[in-house]
């Protein structure tokens, strides 16, 4: 689908995630694929409950289960099938190899230890370390992250960080490690807006520092815009369109995607005057047959009611799954 | 409608105060003090949409609520229509009730759960004796209808509802008492993009229509810009910045407002040039600085910016600002 030179560092193919609930079984993620190569700062748009999390919480097969479970999918990564391998070779990659931050960093802290020690454990349990060194290592990750005075902060407790600032120690914790792929849900959305640019600047530049590839999960196609290379715009399970930032804002093609950055506001558009997408999101218990974006889709034709839409090559790493746009239209 | 056009002051702040207790003392004295809203002046036209923008724990929700007489003011006047509203007994103030009302981030916390969204919009009609029986049942179904809700609704309970259409049952019960000036505090920061758009949408031709008076109070920059014509921010429980829209957008004066609008993050391309990043956290509105509230932050702070709070003055075109800097020019 994707022709790369290299060999991406995470290759996702037909992942499917349900969850088995008594209202029925839920398709949250239904048959996704994508890639993200080395050093690149790939984002997942969509809007609640599109399945933008499952995502990140499949790759790292922490779906809780029951009720969820992984139907199926192949996850590659650095030469292994993560959905494959035991248990056991799985916790070596979560932490050390993948890491994930949350939207908020107040519930991934525990209030009872010390910013330090939470980190040192991190550090202790994926990298071997000279005990003797731990503080140190830990006070140059927070440095990293633009704590001041991190000889000192790093013994305090979480409730005497601010939030942003307990957004940055998360990721300290995260890039003491190491990790290959750092995974980043809604990572912003709880932060006043000043700090929102301050982290963003900061996983900008830690992707420059340690190479790290960073997934970024976010519903605001304002942060897409400022950090990522590549986006794919998921809505109701499935990924809708996939293209480079020039690809997607100056040539978007799903109306899934137009109606995203029409509903977006600005001074330019007229008041009152927003892009709104009629109708709701669809149960993912039952999905509309076809594509699921057609029954509030204004450009709905007879055949998207029947079947999925085949994914149509706009360019070269930009593709888009739509009827319109079929038969190089 | 007989409702006066646009023109003069509808709601005036002076020097308006509002303090909480943070920490008792042991004995006598030792209290200390959250300093809410320290000392704010503002006035809001007939017809217009004044925005108040800024970041979380600066006050302006608690402006809010001191404009509708919800809290009374620790020190200062808050005039409505010409008249005190601080100084006004119960039942005075009851009949000025009347002429508005709010709209919160979570309608949701702002219904009883147990009452039909009937009577939970018809409240205000029953509270202020406006219409009972038949008659308000049509008022009722009269606003659901203007909000997009189908007027059966009324006989639904507020769980059955999604967050957008939660939203809309709050809209329909300001519309159903048909006020002068409705404060919106975040009414849109809950809900995803394009629940987002209807709701703008919805609230800017409301207003139009019946040309009420809103003061939107919120954090998203893009949200503002789109919505308002006049804005105020605030930084700390102080205002520091007052304009029209167009006028705040090109020519901000104020350092925290030219951050401010630093980190605006739209989904354009125009992205990613280098952004002026605001350093620091926002202090404590317990121990605020002494002087310019910002000056800690702020890379032109000058000896007299410890010292002196800065007053906010008129500088010509109708633009306010709280700034030694711009004094000095």
């Amino acid at each position: 689908m994707v022709e790369k030179m290299a060999k991406p560092l995470l290759e996702v193919r037909g992942l499917k995630t349900y969850f088995f609930t008594d209202e029925g079984v839920v398709k949250a993620v239904d048959g996704i694929d994508f890639d993200i190569s080395k050093g690149e700062i790939f984002g997942l748009v969509g809007e609640s409950g599109c399945g933008k999390s499952v995502t990140a919480l499949s790759l790292l097969r922490v779906i809780p289960s029951p009720p969820g479970k992984i139907i199926n999918g192949r996850v590659m990564f650095e030469g292994r099938n993560l959905m494959k391998i035991s248990e056991k070779e799985m916790r070596h990659v979560r932490g050390a190899k993948i890491s994930m931050i949350f939207q908020d960093p107040h519930s991934s802290l525990n209030p009872v230890f010390r910013i330090g020690d939470q980190i040192a454990e991190a550090i202790q349990l994926h990298q071997m370390t000279d005990k003797k060194e731990v503080p140190s290592k830990v006070a140059e990750a927070l440095d990293l992250v633009r704590i001041p005075d991190p000889e000192d902060r790093m013994y305090q407790y979480p409730h005497q960080f601010s939030g942003g600032m307990k957004q940055r120690a998360m990721i300290a914790m995260m890039l003491a490690c190491n990790p290959s792929l750092l995974i980043a849900d809604e990572p912003t959305t709880a932060v006043d807006v000043t700090i929102q640019v301050q982290i963003l600047e900061l996983l900008k530049e830690l992707r420059g520092k340690q190479d790290a590839s960073i997934m970024l999960i976010t519903h605001n196609l304002g942060v897409i815009a400022e950090v990522c290379d590549r986006v794919a715009v998921m809505y109701a399970g499935n990924i809708v369109e996939q293209a480079d930032m020039a690809g997607l804002f100056r040539n978007p093609k799903h109306p899934y995607t137009h109606a995203l950055l029409g509903a977006f506001p600005s001074a330019e558009k007229k008041r009152g005057e927003l892009t709104v997408i009629p109708g709701f999101v669809p149960s993912l218990v039952n999905p509309p047959p076809g594509c699921r974006f057609h029954p509030r889709c204004p450009y709905a034709k007879p055949i998207c009611t029947e079947e999925m839409p085949p994914v149509v090559k706009v360019n070269e790493g930009h593709w888009v799954r739509c009827y319109l746009y079929e038969g190089g239209k | 409608m007989t409702r006066s056009k646009a023109g003069g002051k509808i709601v005036e702040a002076r020097e308006l105060k509002k303090y909480f207790i943070a920490e008792r003392g042991l004995f006598f004295g030792g209290k200390k003090w959250v300093r809410a809203v320290d000392g704010v002046d503002f006035h809001i036209k007939r017809g217009e949409i004044f925005g108040l923008v800024g970041e979380s724990g600066c006050g302006k929700s608690t402006v809010g609520k001191l404009i509708l007489g919800i809290w009374k003011p620790t020190a200062g006047r808050v005039y409505f229509d010409g008249r005190g509203i601080a100084e006004m007994d119960g039942g005075k103030l009851r009949k000025l009730r009347r002429r508005m009302s709010i709209v919160y981030q979570h309608p949701y916390s702002s219904f009883n759960p147990r009452m039909l969204v009937r009577d939970i919009v018809g409240r205000p009609l029953k509270a202020f004796e406006i219409a009972k029986g038949r008659r308000k049942e049509e008022l009722v179904a009269n606003a659901l209808q203007e909000v997009g809700l189908n007027p059966e609704h009324m006989f639904r309970y507020p769980h059955e509802f999604s967050g957008g259409q939660q939203q809309r049952i709050a809209v329909a019960r300001v519309l159903a008492l048909n006020p002068d000036f409705v404060v919106l505090d975040e009414p849109t920061s809950a809900l995803d993009m394009s629940v987002q758009a209807h709701v703008l949408n919805l609230l800017s031709h409301l207003q139009q229509k019946y040309n009420f008076t809103y003061l939107f109070i919120s954090h998203d920059l893009n949200v503002i810009e789109h919505i308002s014509d006049r804005i105020g921010v605030m930084y700390v429980g102080k205002l520091l910045e007052v304009a029209a829209k167009k006028e705040l957008y090109q020519n901000p004066l104020h350092p925290y407002t030219k951050f401010l609008l630093e980190a605006v993050l739209t989904p354009s391309l125009k992205r990613r040039r280098k952004r002026e990043i605001l350093r620091g956290e926002v202090p404590s509105p317990i121990t605020p600085p002494p002087g310019c509230r910002f000056h800690p932050r702020c890379p032109y702070a000058m000896d007299i910016c410890r010292r002196k709070i800065p007053e906010l003055m008129d500088v010509g075109g109708k633009h306010q600002v709280a700034c030694h800097l711009v004094g000095k020019r």
